[in-house]
């Protein structure tokens, strides 16, 4: 008995161990993905003109560089890295399939499709596009999603999750291909802005997003930490949660808002990057293993690190055009993801 | 005496089980789905064959079939143009069908289709590059690039999901499939939009079977044909992997060899089929589900429903696509999944075994 506790002991500090390790480890490598980041550009500022400037000095075509292109794109970038990150862990948890990504909620197809009708209607280049552009993609990626819980909830059943799959596959293979028929219709520059944007470009780069990002994850993070209990118990089934006691209904639709509502805030900014929430949540889990209460947070620092570090090189890999971030984060991403695959025993 | 009772309780099954058991394995609606199908296919191919964007009498068709008459304008499209394209769509639609179940049977996730075998990406990036570096190339040697494309991406799947000792379980597939496409699919979208070749690769896919040839057919249809036969052949391993992987194995299922023969098969199946049609991902995802609805969970009916109604079904979208508004073809992927997603939710929110 008291050899297993003693192994057991043992067990839990190696664990707080290694977590503490990677959270660690994580932050030192999205301070450094920051620091690498800003030093990086066109325009070459080397890391001293960088540092001064971060402090009150440099000439004013510095300051313009750092505060108004670099900063801003850096911190949007993260941000959207987190919370799609976040989301796609809720949605593979509430889901329990190892596929799903916020895409399933029709996040991508259907902020996709709003986007798709702007440029249609309005044109690529017009000058409202900076302002309308994020809050349509919002509203279509968050029409998406209800139109699928809709479909897929029953009553006295919830949306069980295989519905819930099979639904929203089905919804996002159908606005996808709406979107299919209608983008034969565009010209050349409005057919290359809809790529661009379905590539994950991120174009939403001013502190003004920031500033519209930031408070959908300061205030639904905590929340979604004090959900990791529940999390955890839903992984175990249905069944089992009800058994010990969650109203699994309630739940899930509480989960379900929260993932929206991250999902939608980050791809109404960053464009369509939907793989950061699918493989995120996987390399979070073969590193800190799959209690969501640690699980979260290394999940939202792995997605920023993997969007920030993704989205410097996107701007620096063919100067002086850069090309989308979404690209990047799965050229980056994958390789990873499938060496950690390759080397799990589980 | 009590070993010999102990078997006999354990071997009989209550009534509604035994009701159960046999309601899931429906041998006659798979008859009847095989039969009438058959039927109903080879009059939807003879009907598609005299619709078009110029109408042809049903009485040429069968002249242009018994008494070919090569200075007739009419004779040539049957012959030149309708008959191939119908033939092609049809073992298109089959393929694709069949490869999903296979997919859906072995991983036993019902998201699964040929795409996540890294097939789709794979050929995604063969014809980007194919557009980028080799602008000129002919109608099949883009098709047979797209082939190359598509095997590479599924060797790059199965090799990277077997690399770990213990074999490529269908969970290491599912998610190095996953990823694998997504890298792909990101490469290949980079290459487009750097090389600005997007426009023409859209409409390449979005042309579905248009294009088909005399030639191409006698290229695919052996490969398809093979395929179909393999897939009909390993029907009754799929279903035994169905009940998952450690079930099949304590039934002396080798998993890995037929794992590896699966993967062969759905590799020829949709290899040929993406490389003909492009990514038309929805057949071999809803068929595979509207055929479990129809004939219950065995895969030794499920296979071949699936072969009768993926045809049926991709005839159908391509006479809708090129009906809807002539002379214009509407893309018949957009099609079948416009078509296709009301009725699957009717399906999905029904459930009655689904997967």
């Amino acid at each position: 008995m008291t050899a297993w506790r003693q192994k057991n002991e043992s067990y839990k500090r190696k664990t707080a161990l290694r977590n503490t390790a990677v959270i660690i480890g994580y932050t030192a490598l999205l301070i450094l993905s920051l620091l690498v980041s800003m030093n990086t550009g066109y325009t070459r500022l080397s890391p001293l003109d960088t540092l001064r400037t971060l402090f009150g000095g440099g000439n004013d075509k510095e300051k313009l560089i750092l505060f108004d292109f670099r900063l801003p794109r850096i911190v949007v970038s993260m941000l959207a890295g987190a919370g799609l990150a976040l989301s796609g862990c809720i949605i593979q948890g509430v889901s329990k399939n190892a596929l799903a990504d916020p895409g399933l909620l029709g996040i991508n197809a259907g902020a996709g499709l709003m986007v798709l009708l702007y440029v249609l209607f309005f044109g690529a280049q017009s000058f409202l596009s900076i302002f309308t552009l994020p809050f349509l993609a919002f509203f279509g990626a968050g029409t998406a999603a209800v139109i699928i819980y809709a479909l897929a909830v029953k009553k006295g059943q919830g949306a069980a999750p295989m519905r819930l799959i099979l639904t929203g596959v089905a919804v996002q293979a159908g606005i996808s291909a709406l979107t299919t028929v209608l983008i034969i219709k565009l010209d050349d520059d409005q057919y290359d802005f809809v790529v661009a944007w379905s590539a994950g470009s991120i174009w939403g780069s001013n502190w003004k997003f920031v500033l519209a990002l930031l408070p959908w994850l300061l205030l639904l993070l905590p929340y979604v930490l004090t959900k990791a209990r529940v999390l955890d118990v839903l992984n175990l089934g249905d069944e089992t949660a009800r058994g010990l006691g969650a109203s699994v209904e309630k739940e899930q639709r509480k989960l379900l808002a929260v993932s929206v509502a991250l999902a939608a805030s980050s791809v109404a900014v960053s464009g369509s990057i939907s793989f950061v929430g699918l493989i995120a949540p996987h390399l979070a889990c073969r590193l800190v293993g799959p209690r969501h209460s640690i699980l979260l947070p290394a999940c939202a620092l792995t997605g920023a690190v993997i969007v920030s570090a993704a989205d410097t090189v996107a701007r620096v890999i063919v100067q002086p055009s850069e090309i989308p971030t979404g690209i990047m984060v799965a050229v980056l991403g994958a390789p990873y993801f499938l060496y950690l695959l390759a080397k799990s025993r589980r | 005496m009590i070993q010999g009772t102990k078997p006999a309780v354990l071997v009989q099954k209550s009534a509604p089980q035994q009701r159960r058991i046999k309601k899931n394995i429906r041998g006659w609606t798979a008859w009847l789905i095989l039969i009438a199908g058959s039927g109903a296919l080879l009059l939807l191919m003879a009907f598609s064959v005299a619709k078009g964007a110029a109408e042809i009498p049903m009485q040429t068709v069968w002249e242009a079939l018994t008494r070919f008459d090569k200075d007739n304008m009419h004779h040539l499209i049957i012959v030149d143009l309708r008959i191939p394209r119908v033939l092609a769509s049809a073992l298109v639609g089959a393929a694709l069908a069949v490869a999903g179940a296979i997919m859906q049977g072995t991983t036993r996730n019902p998201m699964a289709d040929s795409g996540l075998m890294g097939l789709n990406a794979g050929a995604g990036v063969a014809l980007s590059v194919c557009f980028a570096f080799f602008p000129g190339v002919s109608y099949l040697q883009t098709v047979l690039f797209s082939f190359l494309g598509a095997a590479l991406g599924a060797a790059l799947v199965n090799g990277i999901a077997a690399l770990r000792r213990g074999g490529a379980t269908p969970m290491r597939l599912v998610l190095a499939g996953a990823a694998v496409s997504s890298l792909l699919a990101a490469l290949s979208q980079g290459i487009a939009i750097y090389f600005e070749v997007a426009r023409d690769i859209m409409f390449w896919t979005a042309g579905g079977v248009a294009g088909s040839s005399w030639e191409q057919l006698r290229v695919i249809a052996p490969w398809a044909l093979c395929g179909l036969l393999g897939a009909f052949l390993l029907s009754r391993q799929v279903s035994l992997l169905s009940l998952g992987e450690d079930v099949a194995k304590g039934l002396g299922l080798n998993t890995t060899a037929v794992g590896l023969l699966c993967s062969l098969v759905v590799l020829v199946l949709a290899g040929e089929s993406v490389s003909v049609v492009g990514a038309v991902g929805f057949v071999g995802l809803m068929v595979p589900h509207l055929a479990r609805y129809l004939v219950g969970v065995d895969y030794r009916w499920i296979i071949p429903s699936s072969a009768v109604l993926g045809a049926l079904l991709m005839v159908l979208a391509d006479l809708g696509a090129r009906m809807l508004n002539p002379p214009f073809e509407t893309p018949i992927g957009a099609l079948i999944a416009l078509a296709g997603v009301p009725f699957f939710l009717y399906l999905s929110r029904r459930q009655r075994r689904m997967h």
